[in-house]
């Protein structure tokens, strides 16, 4: 059990290229810290860094109180979970999960009993004889996490894990990995690209981008407040609503006129032909195309100004206005061409600085 | 997707065919029935007489003790080449595999060796080690080594093993280079998490990854030290002093061209000919079974 802690850490790849542009984060004892990002933001470089698979270039980390920049992986009491499992291929999966304990020199009866208590935790029990390649992928992915919890190290590392399932493996496996890890209560740090893995997995969850934390917290509040536009659109799916606040629209937020970038989330539209409520919006949408997925439909509008008012894309400079999505619930809505109003009340817009980097509203 | 070819007409495939066919029936059998029906049959030194002897010549060769010395010396020389090649090879490789600045000049520069032909590799040898003109042997002697391999047998077999192994190296190179980089490194991360060290993480996860292509080379090289040593020997030694570098490869050509016995010199040839088919029937059951993990 351990806490693991990174100090401005920064990582400059020789060509003065630079993966991670200084990162400070705390991960308390038990939880699971999800790293988020596209792909090139840093996450991996990030986690591998923390295995002791790339070097700090400056900075610390911190695992259970030890410094340790300068600490061999094997020394750092981790266990990784790779994206392609990385099982060794000529051992059998008994091996496999028991490499790690005979490196350590522990005793064979331990060796054997808590090789079969993992087996067991995770039903791979009938096949521990087997050599991985005549494993399917899901069989494959749980030796993989049997190896990393036969150790009983201070902190797991799991490097997008689930990437290589297919999707209704991959919904599976996200469940059990919460449950073990909750079981185990063993320090946890996860990185995905996925953000519904992110939102689902997550104590802590990190955004990053570009080498740089977007946001951290926990996940519902990142989705209620994300702190920049980035995280906005990241978090969340459909993404966010982004739309640039000039010329006319400055009064639509009703937050005074200021520039800026205005945020609401498709689901926290509504079709009506009521005006806007207090201090919310009303967006007049030509309907551009419609999805029906069962459950709900997204409705894809651009943004057109009420009868009689002057053409959108009129002022110079102003951008042409974007295309806004609609999420409402059931099969119904309305037809591509039609004219509609989307409505949001005002707990439900998120205002941002011109240049995204900040949330202005509370 | 369709396998076969179809030919509409029955003669096509065979004159498809026919060009390799003759290149491995001319270059390939009929010496090979030759060397057979060559190593039954006695001719005088002129070649105006042959007589059919039966099995005479083979049992004219196995009962040389020459023959059997020749024997030994050839598989310890084999083993000697094959082991300091190969772990020689796998040495660089495995230095040759970490991201070094330069890299692909270092490994390119290993491969040349391989471009050498035996004679010439010999020949550079004989002159870096001639007790009389030699860089190596001044040095040799400067650190108190008696280092005369025209007189000194040992020395002789050394000396061949040595240039035989240094040219063999680039090849091996190359295969444990592919076959290093073939392991997914990930696999190696995970070893080193996993508590284990480089030594033992070379023993217990590198080699066994690596070891069809161990096996390959192993063969590859014996097959080599029997057969393509002739050229390193013939510039080098000729079999000399007093035979000590007299392989069987060699102790053909000398048996045969120079000591004028063409059907012993065809007998000891169908023996290798038999070690070779030994060989490889061995290495393709074997790399068959042992490839796929």
């Amino acid at each position: 059990m351990a806490d693991v802690a990174l100090r401005n850490a920064h990582k400059t790849y020789a060509g003065n290229v630079e993966a991670i542009k200084g990162i400070s984060l705390a991960v308390g004892d038990g939880q699971l810290c999800v790293l988020v990002g596209p792909s090139g933001c840093g996450k991996s470089t990030l986690l591998r860094m923390v295995a002791g698979l790339e070097t700090v270039t400056s900075g610390e980390i911190e695992i259970g109180g030890r410094i340790v920049n300068e600490i061999e992986p094997a020394d750092r009491d981790i266990a990784m979970v790779f994206q392609n499992y990385a099982l060794y291929p000529h051992m059998s999966v008994y091996n496999n999960m028991a490499y790690g304990l005979r490196n350590r020199g522990v005793a064979k009866p331990e060796i054997d009993s808590r090789v079969r208590e993992a087996a067991q935790i995770l039903e791979i029990g009938s096949l521990l004889d087997r050599k991985p390649k005549q494993l399917s992928g899901g069989q494959r992915q749980r030796v993989a996490m049997g190896r990393a919890i036969v150790r009983q190290p201070k902190v797991f590392l799991f490097d997008e894990p689930l990437s290589n399932l297919d999707a209704k493996l991959r919904i599976a496996m996200r469940v059990e990995i919460r449950r073990l890890q909750r079981r185990l209560k063993t320090t946890s740090l996860y990185v995905t690209h996925d953000q519904l893995e992110a939102m689902t997995l997550a104590d802590v969850l990190v955004v990053m981008n570009g080498g740089l934390v977007e946001q951290v917290g926990n996940p519902l509040e990142i989705y209620r407040k994300p702190a920049t536009t980035f995280v906005a659109s990241f978090i969340g799916a459909p993404p966010m609503n982004l739309i640039p606040l000039q010329g006319d629209d400055a009064n639509l937020a009703g937050a005074g006129g200021q520039a800026g970038i205005l945020g609401v989330r498709p689901e926290d539209l509504a079709l009506s032909d009521q005006p806007a409520p207090a201090g919310g919006v009303a967006l007049e949408l030509t309907v551009e195309a419609i999805e029906r997925v069962g459950a709900e439909t997204y409705v894809y509008g651009i943004r057109s100004r009420p009868a009689g008012a002057r053409t959108a894309s009129s002022g110079p400079g102003e951008p042409p206005p974007g295309e806004i999505l609609v999420r409402i619930p059931g099969q119904g809505g309305p037809s591509v061409g039609e004219r509609v109003r989307a409505v949001a009340v005002q707990d439900k817009l998120h205002l941002f600085s011109a240049c995204g980097r900040k949330r202005l509203d509370s | 997707m369709q396998k076969q070819s179809v030919f509409h007409s029955r003669l096509l495939p065979y004159l498809l065919v026919a060009p390799q066919l003759a290149v491995v029936l001319i270059f390939f059998y009929w010496p090979a029935v030759q060397a057979v029906i060559q190593s039954f049959l006695l001719q005088d030194a002129f070649g105006l007489s042959t007589a059919f002897v039966w099995l005479d010549n083979y049992r004219d060769v196995l009962n040389q003790p020459d023959y059997f010395d020749a024997v030994v010396r050839t598989f310890v020389f084999s083993f000697l080449i094959a082991l300091s090649s190969l772990s020689l090879a796998l040495l660089l490789a495995v230095m040759a595999d970490k991201p070094l600045r330069g890299s692909a000049v270092y490994r390119t520069l290993l491969i040349w060796p391989y471009a050498i032909s035996p004679p010439v590799v010999g020949v550079l040898w004989v002159f870096m080690l001639n007790p009389s003109l030699g860089i190596i042997a001044h040095g040799l002697r400067a650190i108190g080594v008696d280092w005369n391999p025209l007189l000194d047998g040992n020395q002789a077999a050394a000396l061949i093993i040595l240039a035989a192994a240094w040219k063999q190296i680039s090849y091996n190179f190359l295969f444990f280079l592919a076959g290093l980089q073939a392991i997914p490194s990930s696999v190696i991360e995970a070893a080193a998490i996993d508590g284990a060290r480089p030594a033992r993480r070379f023993w217990t996860i590198i080699v066994p990854l690596l070891s069809p292509t161990i096996f390959f080379l192993v063969v590859v090289n014996i097959v080599y030290a029997f057969f393509d040593t002739f050229g390193i020997i013939d510039t080098m030694t000729r079999g000399g002093p007093a035979n000590a570098t007299e392989t069987l490869v060699y102790k053909v050509y000398e048996d045969g061209l120079l000591g004028g016995n063409l059907g012993g010199s065809a007998a000891q040839s169908v023996i290798l000919m038999g070690i070779v088919i030994v060989l490889t029937a061995i290495q393709f059951r074997f790399v068959e079974r042992k490839v796929n993990y």
